[in-house]
């Protein structure tokens, strides 16, 4: 059974999004993560790149396949999480511990469309 | 209707593990126990041990068995000593492979065992008998009755002398194998592999399999599953029937022509290879090596500096023993050459990389 916390929204293709004001940090579900298995690299886009809801942001590669990230809300990459190059098993350890991008978003009116955690619990099994 | 998915002997075994199963060749298969690293560190450093009991055993026996198996095989089986296994393909008439296999020659004139990948058991068997035509043979098709494990990794052969109890193991050299009985009932233990490492496959009935893989899990040997195996003979520089191998990729093209011996007096495909050799062929498979993180993956395009696509990459990985993304692409053969920069794209960028030999790693056979 895989962990989904409460007070984050959700996208079904498991990205999470926790709101800070303006900002969205955004990481994947443990339940990405454990599908996964042993992720070996994240492919994360650059401070300042623009993001667009229901488009690929990067992705990330684990030994056996690769799974697009995809941008939960609109906006301007404000950081990436830079340990994460090094590190990418962090996700594995704690996905949300380890965030992967921070967006200042254009359109808080995106978060919406996103699942809260009981909505996605139906998904994610 | 699809067929519902077959079981190996092995299966509920695998499930009490925790395994993550997946549909392969038909088979509902472990792909992983703990995690595909861990245990493909576990045959490089220890020993792990894998279910391969999917996998096709065609048993060829009569009169005309040499005769036969050499007309649908690359390599050579004449005079073959017993106890002795040669790799090979069974080829088209135009080149392209039907499958990549293993022959025994067993310890009788005129008998031969075949061992086939799983996906293409069906398709082999077909394929044999429609060109038995004019061979006295029997041609049976045994696969459903015998189990397979394979034993890999530097202490392979400890595990198999001491753990399963075949003193034997320790006299194979590589590419041997010899029968042994036990229970009154045969087993094949057989020294190769398909991860690069020092190893055996063991072929019996399902319960004595059953009772080696409990065995083996009591003495703390590593389950390993297809994800690893994968991984292992990727960077062994082993190609997999399906990616490297197919009906469009001959073995010449794969760089196997080692194993097509075209001095024989007739193959099927053989005036195909004969030309392909002599006369060049339009794609080759190479190693390639990126200087970047970013993994290459079947399909994606290799590029030339300026965008042209020349090939495509058939198997990818972040390399676990090497710490590198490393892939084979079949790549236009003007671009084949060792040293020839290439550009692999990953989703929307290009990144760099150099032909490399297929061997990644350096394998470590007991010759």
């Amino acid at each position: 059974m895989s962990k989904i916390v409460d007070g984050l929204l959700y996208r079904e293709s498991h990205e999470w999004v926790r709101v800070d004001g303006n900002v969205a940090i955004i990481g994947v579900s443990d339940f990405a993560q454990s599908e996964m298995g042993d992720i070996t690299y994240v492919d994360m886009p650059d401070v300042d790149d623009e993001v667009s809801a229901g488009e690929d942001f990067g992705a990330l590669e684990s030994v056996k396949t690769s799974s697009e990230l995809i941008a939960p809300v609109s906006g301007v990459v404000v950081a990436v999480n830079e340990e994460l190059e090094d590190k990418p098993e962090l996700i594995n350890e704690d996905a949300y511990e380890a965030w992967i991008i921070k967006v200042e978003m254009s359109d808080k009116g995106e978060l919406d469309a996103l699942l809260n955690a009981a909505a996605y619990a139906e998904i994610a099994k | 209707m699809e067929n519902p998915l077959k079981k190996t002997c092995l299966h509920d075994l695998h499930v009490e593990l925790g395994a993550k199963m997946s549909p392969f060749a038909g088979y509902d298969m472990p792909i992983q126990y703990g995690g595909i690293i861990e245990e493909h560190n576990a045959v490089r450093e220890a020993v792990g041990v894998f279910d391969v009991s999917h996998m096709g055993e065609i048993f060829v026996s009569g009169p005309g068995a040499e005769a036969f198996v050499n007309h649908i095989f690359t390599n050579d089986v004449r005079g073959l000593s017993d106890g002795t296994i040669l790799y090979g393909m069974m080829l088209y008439p135009d080149g392209g492979t039907v499958d990549d296999l293993l022959v025994y020659k067993e310890f009788a004139p005129d008998h031969y065992l075949l061992v086939v990948n799983a996906s293409n058991i069906d398709k082999d068997y077909t394929w044999m008998l429609e060109q038995a035509e004019g061979f006295d043979v029997c041609i049976d098709n045994q696969s459903d009755a015998w189990g397979q494990i394979a034993v890999q990794g530097p202490k392979a052969e400890q595990a198999v002398v001491d753990v399963l109890g075949f003193p034997e193991a320790a006299s194979l050299t590589f590419y041997t194998f010899c029968d042994c009985e036990r229970d009154s009932r045969r087993v094949i233990l057989s020294r190769t592999g398909y991860t690069g490492e020092d190893g055996f496959e063991i072929y019996a009935c399902p319960e004595l399999i059953r009772a080696w893989w409990k065995a083996l899990m009591a003495a703390g040997v590593a389950p390993c599953g297809l994800g690893c195996r994968d991984t292992l003979r990727f960077e062994a520089g082993l190609p997999l029937y399906g990616d490297e191998l197919t009906a469009e990729i001959s073995p010449v093209m794969a760089g196997l022509g080692m194993f097509c011996k075209l001095d024989k007096p007739e193959f099927i495909g053989q005036e195909a290879l004969a030309t392909q050799k002599s006369g060049g062929v339009a794609r080759k498979l190479v190693g390639i090596e990126l200087s970047d993180k970013a993994v290459p993956r079947h399909g994606y395009p290799v590029e030339l500096e300026d965008g042209t696509e020349v090939g495509e990459v058939t198997t990818g990985y972040r390399s676990i023993s090497l710490d590198k993304s490393i892939c084979f692409a079949l790549v236009d053969s003007a671009y084949a050459a060792l040293g020839t920069p290439l550009r692999v794209r990953i989703r929307k960028h290009t990144f760099p990389g150099v032909v490399v030999k297929k061997r990644f790693y350096q394998t470590r056979y007991k010759k």
